[in-house]
C-alpha cells in the first residue's frame, strides 16, 4: 500500500507543476516564489508589479478559501520566536542571493536541466539535512 | 504592455497570475508543503525520514519537463512575452553562499518562501513572524550580494 500522504504529495506536486507551466506558457516568467515577492520588497520588479502582486495575492487568498475542505491545517510551526527570525532572514536572504529558491531553482530549474538550479537544490537540501541533524539530534533546538 | 495582454479593458496578465498564484498555493496545501513537520521529516535523514516530499517535487518536475520543450519551442508565451533564456551565469559565489543559507533556515523551521505566503492566513503568529522576518532578510540580501562581491569578500 502507498501511504495517503505520498498520494496526496504527488496530486499537489502536480498542481505546484500545473501553476508553473500556466505562468510559463501564458505569462512567460519562471515561477519561483521568493523572486516574484523579493522583486517587490526590493523594488527590482517594478516594471512587473501588478503581474507580481496578483501572483502573491492569488498565492495567500486561495489556500485558506480552500481550507472548509480540510477542517484545520497546522503548520506545526516552532513557537521558538528566536528560531523562526533566524530562519526567516536566512531563507530572505539566502534565497535573493542564490536567485531562487525550491520553487524556481527547485521545480522549474531541475525540469529545465539548468545547472545553476540543479547545483543550488543539491546546496539547500545538503545544508538543509546537516541543519536538522545539528539542530535537532546534537543540539535538540529544534 | 503589448495589446495581446489587455484584452477589453482587462489586464490579462494579472489575471493569469493570480490563477497560477492560486494553484501553487492551493498546491502548497494538498501536498502537504505547508506542514512544517512534513518538510523538516524529509529532511532528517538521519531521524524518522519522511519521503512525501519526494512525490511532491517528482509531481511538480515531471510535467514541467515537456513544458519547457514546448516553451522554448514557441519562444514566446501566449501573452507575447519571450521565454526567458538559460541563465548565462555559472555557479557563482553568491548561487553557493545563498543555498547554503537558504537549506539552513529552511532546515531550522521548515517553511521555503512559497508554503510562507500560502499558509500566511492560518500559520498563526509563528507563521507571520517567520514572513515578515523573511521580508526583512530579501530586503537586506542587495546590501549583502555587494558586500560578498567586494574584492576582499571571504
Amino acid at each position: 500500500m502507498i501511504p495517503t500522504d505520498w498520494i496526496w504529495g504527488a496530486i499537489g506536486g502536480l498542481m505546484i507543476g500545473g501553476a508553473a507551466a500556466l505562468y510559463l506558457l501564458v505569462n512567460g516568467r519562471i515561477l519561483g516564489a521568493s523572486g516574484i515577492l523579493g522583486g517587490l520588497v526590493d523594488g527590482s520588479g517594478h516594471d512587473s508589479l501588478p503581474e507580481r502582486l496578483a501572483f502573491v495575492f492569488g498565492l495567500m487568498v486561495v489556500p485558506p478559501l480552500l481550507m472548509p475542505l480540510y477542517g484545520t491545517v497546522s503548520t506545526q510551526a516552532i513557537s521558538n520566536p528566536v528560531v523562526l527570525i533566524v530562519a526567516g532572514l536566512l531563507v530572505g536572504v539566502g534565497t535573493r542571493l542564490a536567485n531562487g529558491c525550491t520553487s524556481g531553482h527547485g521545480v522549474c530549474g531541475i525540469s529545465r536541466f539548468a545547472p545553476r538550479g540543479i547545483g543550488a537544490t543539491v546546496l539547500y537540501l545538503l545544508a538543509g539535512g546537516v541543519t536538522v541533524l545539528v539542530f535537532r539530534h546534537i543540539l535538540g533546538v529544534i | 504592455m503589448a495589446p495581446a495582454a489587455r484584452i477589453a479593458g482587462f489586464d490579462a496578465r494579472s489575471f493569469f497570475a493570480f490563477l497560477a498564484g492560486g494553484l501553487f498555493g492551493a498546491g502548497l496545501l494538498v501536498s502537504g508543503m505547508v506542514d512544517t513537520a512534513k518538510v523538516i521529516g524529509w529532511l532528517d535523514v538521519f531521524g524518522a525520514w519522511d519521503p512525501t516530499l519526494a512525490f511532491v517535487l517528482g509531481g511538480a518536475v515531471l510535467p514541467m519537463i515537456p513544458v519547457w520543450r514546448l516553451a522554448e519551442a514557441r519562444k514566446t508565451s501566449a501573452l507575447g512575452t519571450p521565454i526567458p533564456a538559460p541563465s548565462s551565469q555559472k555557479m557563482n559565489r553568491p548561487l553557493v553562499i545563498g543555498s547554503l543559507m537558504f537549506g539552513a533556515g529552511w532546515g531550522l523551521a521548515g517553511f521555503c518562501p512559497g508554503p510562507a505566503m500560502a499558509s500566511f492566513a492560518f500559520g498563526g503568529w509563528q507563521g507571520a513572524l517567520f514572513f515578515f522576518a523573511m521580508v526583512v532578510g530579501m530586503g537586506l540580501a542587495p546590501k549583502a550580494a555587494v558586500w560578498l562581491s567586494a574584492p576582499n569578500a571571504p
